[in-house]
């Protein structure tokens, strides 16, 4: 019996929303109970996005999450901003091309990828969000190709399908990063 | 041998209206023009807030008796519903021309196919007589005891005009029925805003001069002769949109 | 779970009531529940329905009443500000008894206030929606698979009752994603021999209207439509106890609210706090018995609300002043945490005792 919460942060434009969103598919692909709920309105453009996901084994309650045991910082503000609310105990991914400091916290497992150098340097601009994903998978022993094909194919639709090698790569150089 | 009847559109139960008023002349041209197109079984009609609040009572066809102000919407939902019904709405010109201002125009602007009957007598009835936005400049109101002061509430709105702008709507034209001719002429009008509807064309609506004896205190000859000395020269009657006549030139 | 699909709850209330035969959909735009009205406007054409985006709140309400007038199932849907302007819309449809479906994705207020989660507009919801003697019947979904149950079940008692069914939701419930399963058997809508469809000069006209001047007769359309929600008091009330069993503390949560409380609850019985939910499912009618129970057996209430303490007043009520009530709440597009929750729920237990 486990339940997880995740947030996901970032400016408007990485892909933070969508990156949650698969990850609340593979949950739910794999009979996991999931909750998904984004930050909404005038902070969504250009400001900091965000987003709570929760996948468990027992029904979700409420689905805010204030206090994640995973975070994932995609740029400075946001690990400004959540780094003092993830658990103890638990872990944060940060994209350390773009947040230059490192965590302060010393009660958390914390994993520093550059993804968005990565992403640049395979033609894959967009998908730094999902090579963050594809660590975090990776590290929590989640990194199964059925799963993520499953929910790969349900947060894109038939018409971009071209899209869907290209994020599934990206996963795996963030799984081998 | 029967040379003059009731429109069969038209109900048995007696019109409340004041003696001398002319929403029964224009309440009969409506149910004329339902019998002649043969539509009353497929007519929905919408009565608004005002004198003519009870002309649900008053036509045969089905009615609803829609907020003040708000026929257009309503018609708009019963039309996109049944878009094979003959949708008309009956309004005054607080209903039409100030409260409900944005349903009118946004009605005409969508070309809603619907019809409009427009009754502009220049003065709230039911409330007793209040400033209407077709209220004449100096017109005295209950509202307006001095008469209408332009530089304190403004011009009345005149609506063929101001819809006309607009390249929604299929029919605008202005009648009168405060002598023979022009009821005669209304009636044709009448006749051709349901006819458009029949025949898919859009948003019709005929503004229809009319007295008000009782709130202009006045006998019903006077205010007839009223309409013509004092309404139609700031109304004056006539077409002022007609796209398929237009588009047949 | 194989069928389902993730689904945001604003969608969730579209797709859900298309599937209960509403092919009418009318609205003005306003955030948090813009989603509605993109999903019907996308959907709407492609089915042989209609989306019609109107000029004004005002409007799309009274093209509501027109469409519920010919029988046919409609929606709108809005957010609190944007409610407020239907007020009067309301009125009529209850006036006129006709059924429709009204959503309100609730966010903070009064004014203009924000765009975040709030619950504020209860006392509207349930008590006063617009002018004269009426109700709706009020519908608090707290999951995305709710926002979908609840839309095909208002459509039903709408038409059952010809009254409005409003689902009262907030921002979360309109913007969060959770699996949702829409298979549904819907039944063919009551015959409405009542409808203005056009008399085919086969019947007298009918007549939709909510003008009686006499007042005995108003009166008496008054007297049978308390009767027709009194047998829906007795009838239609719907509501969830989550771990009341052997509860000593009491929490009354609706929508959001009911979702925190529970993560509350299981933390409070970590800590041997034997403490339990009644979550209404209607908010009118009133779960007034269950909570009436409650109060015979429970040291305390609380009510967990988002705004300033609006349901705490019919939880007061039905509790009869039997054990304290207290309120438990964030306001203005803020949400309780679960800790304050417990806090709450400790202090509580303490008899009050900070």
């Amino acid at each position: 019996m486990s339940t997880t919460q995740f947030l996901f942060a970032g400016f408007g434009g990485q892909g933070i929303l969508f990156s949650g969103k698969f990850l609340a598919y593979k949950g739910l692909t794999e009979d996991k109970q999931v909750s998904w709920l984004p930050s909404y309105g005038p902070e969504m453009r250009g400001g900091t996005a965000s987003c709570s996901v929760i996948i468990s084994d027992t029904p979700v309650g409420s689905p805010i999450v204030s206090n994640p045991d995973v975070l994932v910082a995609m740029n400075l503000p946001s690990l400004d901003r959540y780094e003092d609310a993830v658990v103890p105990g638990g872990t944060i991914y940060v994209d350390s091309t773009l947040i230059e400091r490192k965590v302060r916290r010393t009660d958390v497992t914390v994993h520093y990828i550059p993804a968005t150098r990565l992403a640049n340097d395979n033609n894959m601009d967009t998908l730094a969000n999902m090579i963050m994903v594809g660590k975090l998978l990776s590290e929590m022993n989640e990194f199964n190709e059925e799963g993520i094909n499953a929910a790969l194919s349900k947060v894109i639709s038939a018409r971009h399908a071209d899209m869907l090698e290209f994020n599934l790569k990206a996963l795996k150089i963030g799984s081998e990063n | 041998m029967v040379v003059f009847d009731k429109p069969h559109a038209l109900s048995d139960m007696p019109m409340h209206y004041c003696p001398g008023c002319t929403h029964g002349i224009i309440h009969r041209l409506v149910a004329e023009a339902i019998d002649e197109l043969g539509i009353e079984g497929r007519t929905i009609g919408i009565a608004p807030v005002g004198c003519s609040v009870m002309a649900y009572d008053y036509f045969n066809c089905d009615m609803i008796e829609a907020a003040h102000g708000r026929a257009p919407a309503v018609a708009t939902g019963v039309k996109r519903a049944l878009p094979d019904s003959i949708v008309f709405t009956y309004q005054g010109d607080g209903d039409l021309a100030s409260i409900g201002t944005a349903e009118t125009v946004h009605s005409a602007a969508r070309n809603e196919n619907i019809t409009i009957i427009f009754v502009n007598n220049a003065i709230y009835g039911m409330t007793g007589g209040q400033m209407a936005p077709t209220t004449l400049p100096g017109q005295v109101t209950q509202t307006s005891p001095y008469g209408r002061d332009t530089n304190h509430c403004g011009f009345p709105v005149r609506v063929c005009e101001m819809l006309s702008t607009l390249d929604g709507p299929e029919y605008l034209e202005r009648v009168a029925v405060n002598n023979v001719k022009n009821i005669k002429n209304a009636k044709k009008a009448i006749k051709k805003a349901f006819q458009n509807q029949v025949e898919g064309k859009g948003f019709s609506l005929v503004e229809v001069i009319s007295s008000c004896p009782t709130n202009w205190g006045m006998t019903p000859q006077k205010a007839l002769k009223w309409i013509d000395d004092n309404m139609i020269p700031y109304y004056p009657l006539g077409v002022y949109k007609d796209r398929s006549a237009k588009e047949a030139e | 779970m194989a069928d389902k699909v993730l689904m945001k709850g604003n969608e969730a209330i579209a797709e859900a009531a298309i599937i209960a035969g509403c092919r009418h959909y009318f609205g003005y735009p306003i955030t948090p529940q813009t989603e509605v009205a993109a999903y019907m406007a996308k959907r709407m054409p492609k089915i042989g329905g209609c989306f019609l985006q109107a000029e004004s709140e005002i409007a799309a309400i009274n093209m509501v009443y027109g469409v519920a007038s010919t029988g046919h199932r409609v929606m709108t849907s809005s957010s609190s500000p944007g409610i407020s302007l239907k007020g009067e819309g309301l009125s009529y449809l209850a006036g006129a008894d006709l059924p429709a479906l009204v959503v309100n994705v609730q966010r903070g207020g009064p004014g203009l206030g924000g765009i975040q989660p709030s619950q504020s507009d209860y006392f509207q919801a349930t008590k006063g929606a617009a002018h004269g003697d009426f109700h709706m019947l009020v519908l608090a979904p707290s999951s995305v698979q709710e926002m979908a149950d609840l839309t095909v079940k208002g459509f039903e008692l709408a038409d059952k009752y010809r009254m409005t069914s409003m689902i009262l939701a907030d921002g979360t419930m309109g913007q969060m994603m959770e699996p949702v399963s829409l298979d549904y058997k819907i039944a063919p809508p009551p015959e409405k021999p009542w409808a203005t469809t056009g008399t085919k000069l086969e019947r007298e006209h009918n007549i939709v209207n909510s003008l009686f001047l006499v007042p005995e007769k108003l009166e008496e359309e008054n007297f049978k439509r308390y009767e027709k929600y009194k047998y829906i008091e007795d009838n239609e009330t719907m509501y969830e106890e989550y771990m009341m069993d052997d509860a000593e503390i009491c929490l009354v949560a609706f929508g959001i609210a009911a979702r925190v409380a529970k993560n509350a609850i299981s933390e409070a019985r970590k800590a041997g706090i034997k403490a339990g939910l009644i979550r209404p499912i209607t908010l009118w009618p009133f779960p007034k018995a269950v909570i009436k129970a409650a109060s015979q057996k429970v040291k305390a209430i609380i009510s967990v609300e988002l705004s300033m303490g609006q349901m705490i007043e019919d939880v007061c009520l039905a509790s009869e002043g039997r054990v304290p009530v207290t309120l438990c709440n964030r306001a203005g597009g803020m949400i309780p945490s679960p800790k304050q929750v417990l806090q709450a729920i400790i202090d509580a237990n303490n008899g009050g005792v900070k």
